[in-house]
């Protein structure tokens, strides 16, 4: 991958270059309970604790339907809680939160705006100063990788550049927090192991804190620092997994020995619970 | 899918179509559009029929006019002011119509206090024929334009506020939690996500509600009016000028044509990206 040069992206110190300040988001007994149509209670997760580094990458792995993009949606204030608490750089969260970029499972364009005016929607939303942003926002996408297509419309992009296009534009009001829903979900293979290697890039360049959701074993150790694998519903972690391969990975690091034993502890969860 | 290396150049196949067109050839163009001969073919053999139809039965000209005499009856008629004169009473109809239905229709997607409270008014005007009380508009605005533009633009009214209520519900629930993470504000949401989406259904109750506009006036004019291409119809009626009333069919038709071309002109303009929406990607 050729270095792209962008070195004041963020404030937020590098994981790389110094030592982890502090909590970024810490939650505690977290629990979300849906009301059933016969007036019933339905426990979609929890009670769940855990506390996330400042500049960590955390995956979220579980079988489907454990309530991972429901923790994710609470997490970023989108959905209200039931009870338990979570608090973002120190603050409680009621509602989204300023300091929080999301990429959704699908890119999201809107498709009558261009690349760039599309990065540039929540600077529009948020009211921030627009040559500024615009400036940024040139430098965004060329850290994803889309120097030249910033002019394109989303229907002239393909399905990778414009989840590409979605990061950078999750990060156009530089949060230090990203919180990503199974992002490339919706990619063929070949293109989403090399969104993987550019997101691992993306964030040793831009010193965020790093959510990122998957129901891929490999991706979520290939990608995290930490893996959280939650049960089935309702989810609950399961296992908490210190992934302590070195911060710069390529995608041949899937095929050592020490991957393979984190994969394996890992499926064996998946296993207890009778999912695979 | 495109497996694209950061920065390089390439450009994703969409885009390859686009390359300008060197020259024009007329017959690449035929055959690649067999229809733009086959258009034309038909209607001079249909004509060619009719004509033939009509001398060989002789049928008196004030029941069916051979398509020569339609022909003759439009050279020599000047159907220009009367074709302006309705034209302006849709087409201010229309505008009339096309403000009420927005800024109606916003609301009602908007508010659903709103649409609790105006629904069975809506339902109660829009199940009764308009036509039905165009004699009354009539009666209260006269004989001039007014009534006219009035009942032109109560019958192309509920197409649009269909259209608009519908696309402004229908927008992409990804696209409002996206909005929703960013803390916008509901007019945010409105102006930046909702409307611009709803733009392809509006597009499509506007087609509709422009020709519909023709249609209230030519009704209007038909009740009671000086002047138009209905008034001009009564009278070649009265007057068993059956010819000059098919020139009359003949303009109203090629009014309707330009008007429905204008919009989807239009609405190509406006909606470039919309065959985007068709990918399931975005």
């Amino acid at each position: 991958m050729p270095a792209t040069t962008s070195p004041n992206l963020s404030q937020t110190q590098s994981p790389i270059q110094g030592a982890q300040i502090g909590a970024a988001i810490v939650v505690e007994a977290l629990e979300k309970t849906y009301a059933t149509q016969d007036g019933g209670q339905v426990q979609a997760l929890g009670p769940l604790s855990v506390t996330v580094p400042q500049g960590g990458f955390m995956t979220i792995v579980g079988p489907s339907g454990c309530g991972k993009s429901t923790l994710l949606k609470l997490l970023s204030g989108l959905i209200p809680r039931t009870a338990g608490s979570i608090k973002v750089n120190g603050e409680e969260v009621h509602e989204p939160h300023r300091d929080i970029g999301m990429v959704f499972q699908t890119p999201v364009l809107l498709p009558w705006k261009t690349a760039i005016d599309n990065v540039l929607l929540p600077a529009r939303v948020l009211g921030l100063p627009m040559e500024r942003s615009r400036a940024r926002a040139q430098e965004l996408l060329d850290m994803v990788g889309l120097r030249e297509f910033r002019g394109r419309y989303p229907h002239e992009l393909s399905g990778g550049m414009q989840q590409r296009v979605a990061i950078a534009r999750s990060l156009i009001h530089d949060p230090s927090i990203l919180m990503m829903d199974e992002p490339f979900g919706a990619l063929d293979a070949m293109t989403r192991e090399v969104m993987n290697v550019e997101l691992l890039r993306i964030w040793r360049q831009a010193g965020k804190t790093i959510i990122f959701v998957t129901h891929s074993i490999p991706e979520a150790i290939f990608l995290g620092t930490q893996v959280m694998v939650l049960s089935n519903r309702p989810g609950r972690i399961a296992d908490l997994v210190n992934v302590d391969l070195p911060a710069e990975r390529s995608l041949d690091i899937m095929s050592t020995d020490a991957f393979g034993v984190f994969s394996k502890r890992i499926r064996s969860q998946f296993n207890t619970q009778g999912l695979i | 899918m495109e497996h694209i290396q950061p920065g390089s150049a390439q450009l994703p196949s969409a885009t390859a179509a686009r390359q300008p067109r060197t020259g024009f050839n007329l017959m690449r163009t035929l055959k690649a559009r067999p229809e733009l001969l086959l258009i034309p073919g038909l209607f001079v053999l249909l004509v060619l029929i009719w004509e033939a139809i009509i001398h060989y039965f002789e049928v008196p000209i004030y029941i069916m006019p051979a398509p020569s005499n339609i022909a003759l009856a439009l050279v020599n008629v000047s159907f220009l002011d009367n074709a302006l004169y309705t034209l302006g009473e849709a087409m201010s109809g229309f505008l009339l119509a096309a403000v009420c239905g927005l800024v109606i229709g916003g609301l009602i997607a908007q508010f659903p206090l709103a649409e609790k409270t105006l629904y069975p008014y809506l339902i109660a005007i829009q199940t009764t024929p308009k036509v039905a009380v165009a004699p009354l508009f009539i009666m209260w605005f006269g004989f001039g334009m007014t009534s006219k533009v009035i009942i032109a633009a109560t019958i192309s009214f509920f197409p649009i506020l269909v259209n608009v209520i519908s696309g402004l519900r229908s927008t992409d629930p990804a696209r409002l939690e996206l909005m929703r993470s960013l803390r916008a504000s509901r007019w945010q949401i409105f102006t930046m996500v909702r409307l611009p989406g709803a733009l392809p259904m509006i597009f499509a109750g506007l087609n509709i509600a422009i020709i519909f506009s023709i249609l209230g006036a030519i009704v209007g004019e038909f009740l009671g009016s000086r002047k138009g291409l209905g008034n001009a119809i009564m009278q070649m009626n009265v007057n068993l000028d059956t010819a000059g009333v098919f020139a009359t069919l003949f303009v109203l038709s090629a009014i309707g044509v330009c008007l429905h071309l204008l919009m989807s002109f239009l609405q190509r303009k406006a909606l470039f990206w919309a065959d985007s929406s068709r990918l399931p990607t975005v």
